[in-house]
């Protein structure tokens, strides 16, 4: 698929690649090489100009947005809390659109709540300028979570946090994972999140996917700006474990 | 001070229902305001290019100047005209700016992450508005709702000028009696009120803004909504009125109030309908336009003053004549003209009594034999008007020991009382007249035309409620020149209120 700015700027040119359930696809690369774009365009937030996307094997034209959108949760980096909404109701939220009963609402929130280590019931009555910035993005993920979508695209979610809740949350999310069994499309520019997070790994730059493949095959990659973007991220591993290929 | 106070305690009543209607008024354009102006807003920022020439047009009519917006509304249909309506109309357009405005801005900046997030939800446009972008934007919005308030308490004094009550009457009365204490019994309340708007809707706003519990927010909205609802609806008990209700108009000077209330109130007395009373109207012509449109049913206008400012027709000298013209011009317009009053509302060449006493003056042909050693004080319309001064000294061959002074008419019956001229052109129910011990000349050649009171009626009122005619037609004559004067007097300078003058008045004869 492509995609391309009203000034016929590409954004993104011949990108094809597919995702199934309960994998993980990690994209990673520098900043402007179409990672957002590729999501935007699965909840139809964009349409692409040539090419298709498909959702469920239905292309998203095809979709109702509205309800393409509601099957398909969504984590931004700036998270997005609705800041007029306690947390429960921020989690509530697509539920609710969905008509739920009250009932069920309240027993999904305290699940989800749960799940991503916010069960304290003090958590689900605060607003969200009452949490830190890791809590802000656990309730993010709950909220993406809350109508059990099939797909989740996550937006440099743990991009704003420190080293130590980065890596906690990182493991949330592979035990989150395990459980939920989504299809992830989870989008970072840091190469050791994608490595850590992805069942596959995508490489971007310049709106184009240069190469993609299982974490561990990315040593093999034989194209040198890949293994210019893996040596840049692990400046100490580069001199540990000297590549294995040529 | 003290004055002040006891005018409020003496017009208790009459100051509770001024400001009741007030507060309706304030209240009822500000919400329609808000009903109008917020989806307004919504739609300028759905298509930012209009966003921009709404504001502007909103700005545009935010510099008229309210008292000329009611004058352009006048020949409105519908929402002109005088009474509440059509100051509701004004307000309402005052009030639309400050509400676009600030709803506008609220919603335009909104963080756009909170809105993709809301999006991406798969909200439609209108759940986006609904949950999110207008519960973000209340905060402003309110802020808007406060200017538009604050606003409308003052534009809404002006409204009096075309009689949609509230307390702008008192500063209109007080203006038209040149007395203080009354413009003041008028703006202190409403300044006040403005005060107690402002700091009412800042809490909310400030309820709003910051980050507390839904619960305790919600709770302030209710308890500022449950009162904001008992004062309306405490208003409108107040000035509520039956829908057959006769609708009784004056003119805003004293004498006119009087006659309002002597109307009204022998409406009350003699037929027991309901009477609304729309009294210190801006004018002769928003008095006719309302009688023409069914605002008013019936109010007092002077014969000469028919003749020549509504019909447009040449003065006449002849008092009979000019009332039975005066008659068939309103009975073409479906008008009725009742029997005249009794007294003459005309030009009063006036002298000290003592003088009038010492030589033995009774009529204006007396005062031509001496005037030559007096001096003579006119307003300066007396001196311009083609029925003032230069036609007077002509037809009395009336001169003086130097040319007449100009000064202002208030202040030219106390020059006279005190010496510093010697004959005054006044109005010939002044109460200073009788306050100052001052006397009419008798106008023996018939130089001015007639000013004849005469209660003036819709023509379908009188044939649905005949009751009313034969009331009417019970005050004809009744009330003579020193009658009015007598009770301008208690109201100019005893202030006195007009109901109370004309209370006293009506009981003071009995009927046949």
């Amino acid at each position: 698929m492509s995609y391309r700015l009203a000034s016929g700027a590409p954004i993104l040119d011949d990108v094809s690649i597919a995702v199934g359930s309960g994998e993980t696809l990690a994209l990673v690369g520098a900043s402007g090489a179409g990672k957002t774009t590729v999501l935007k365009l699965v909840n139809r937030l964009l349409v692409p100009d040539a090419g298709d996307v498909r959702v469920q094997d239905r292309d998203t034209r095809e979709w109702d947005p509205i309800r393409l959108r509601r099957s398909v949760g969504y984590v931004i980096q700036e998270v997005g809390l609705f800041p007029h909404l306690s947390v429960a109701d921020n989690v509530a939220v697509v539920p609710r659109l969905e008509q739920w009963s009250e009932d069920r609402v309240a027993a999904r929130v305290r699940e989800l709540l749960d799940l991503v280590g916010l069960s304290d019931d003090a958590y689900a009555a605060r607003f969200p300028d009452e949490l830190s910035g890791g809590q802000r993005q656990r309730v993010g993920v709950a909220r993406a979570l809350a109508a059990d979508p099939p797909v989740l695209l996550m937006d440099e979610p743990f991009g704003a946090l420190d080293p130590i809740t980065r890596r906690q949350l990182q493991q949330e999310f592979r035990r989150i994972q395990a459980t939920v069994a989504k299809c992830v499309i989870l989008v970072t520019h840091d190469v050791a999140e994608a490595l850590a997070l992805g069942d596959r790994v995508g490489v971007m730059e310049g709106g184009r996917l240069i190469w993609h493949g299982a974490p561990d095959a990315i040593a093999d990659a034989g194209d040198p700006r890949v293994h210019a973007l893996v040596q840049s991220s692990f400046p100490v591993a580069r001199a540990e474990t000297p590549p294995r290929s040529s | 001070m003290s004055a002040l106070v006891r005018f409020w305690i003496t017009h208790e009543r009459e100051l509770a229902t001024l400001v009741a209607e007030h507060i309706l008024l304030v209240a009822i354009s500000t919400t329609i305001a808000v009903a109008i102006g917020v989806p307004l807003a919504v739609f300028a920022t759905r298509r930012p290019r209009l966003a921009s020439p709404l504001v502007g047009i909103a700005n545009i009519v935010q510099t008229v100047p309210s008292l000329a917006m009611f004058g352009f509304l006048l020949p409105v249909p519908l929402i002109g005209g005088v009474g509440a309506r059509a100051a509701l109309a004004v307000l309402v357009l005052y009030g639309l700016l400050p509400i676009v405005r600030s709803t506008i801005v609220g919603i335009t900046t909104i963080d756009p992450a909170i809105r993709l997030a809301g999006v991406a939800m798969g909200m439609t446009p209108r759940e986006l508005l609904r949950h999110i972008e207008l519960p973000l934007a209340l905060p402003s919005i309110v802020a808007g709702i406060r200017v538009a308030a604050v606003v409308g308490v003052g534009s809404a004094t002006i409204a009096a000028a075309i009689g949609a009550g509230g307390l702008g009457q008192y500063i209109y009365r007080g203006l038209s009696m040149v007395d203080s204490t009354v413009i003041l019994a008028g703006a202190i309340p409403a300044a006040v009120l403005a005060l107690v708007v402002d700091g009412g809707l800042l809490w909310i706003e400030r309820q709003l803004s910051t980050r507390r519990r839904a619960r305790s927010r919600r709770g302030a909205i209710a308890i500022a909504a449950s009162l904001a609802l008992v004062a309306l609806i405490g208003s409108a008990a107040f000035t509520m009125r039956s829908p057959n209700a006769i609708i009784v108009g004056s003119k805003n000077f004293t004498e006119q109030l009087i006659l309002g209330e002597i109307v009204a109130q022998t409406i009350e007395r003699e037929t027991g309908l309901p009477v609304q009373r729309r009294l210190n109207l801006g004018g002769t012509l928003i008095c006719d336009r309302a009688l023409m449109t069914g605002d008013l049913d019936v109010y007092v206008e002077y014969t000469g003053t028919a003749l020549t400012a509504i019909f447009h027709q040449p003065a006449a000298k002849d008092a009979s004549a000019v009332t039975a013209k005066v008659r068939d011009l309103y009975a073409a317009s479906g008008r009725t003209l009742l029997p005249p009053l009794g007294y003459d509302n005309t030009f009063a060449i006036l002298v000290r009594a003592a003088d009038a006493r010492a030589r033995g003056l009774r009529t204006i042909d007396d005062a031509a034999r001496v005037a030559p050693s007096w001096r003579a004080g006119f307003g300066y319309e007396f001196l311009e008007r083609p029925d003032g001064y230069p036609g007077l000294a002509q037809t009395y061959g009336l001169t003086f020991r130097s040319p007449p002074q100009v000064m202002d008419l208030t202040l030219s019956y106390r020059a006279l009382a005190s010496g510093q001229v010697d004959l005054i052109a006044g109005d010939a129910t002044a109460g200073l007249i009788k306050g100052l011990d001052l006397v009419q000349l008798e106008d023996n050649r018939h130089y001015f035309p007639p000013y004849d009171a005469v209660p003036v009626a819709r023509a379908a009122t009188l044939l649905r409620y005949p009751q009313v005619r034969k009331a009417l037609e019970g005050l004809a004559g009744r009330i003579s020149a020193v009658h009015m004067q007598e009770m301008n007097y208690a109201a100019d300078a005893q202030h006195e209120n007009p109901a109370d003058i004309a209370r006293r008045f009506l009981s003071s004869f009995t009927r046949p």
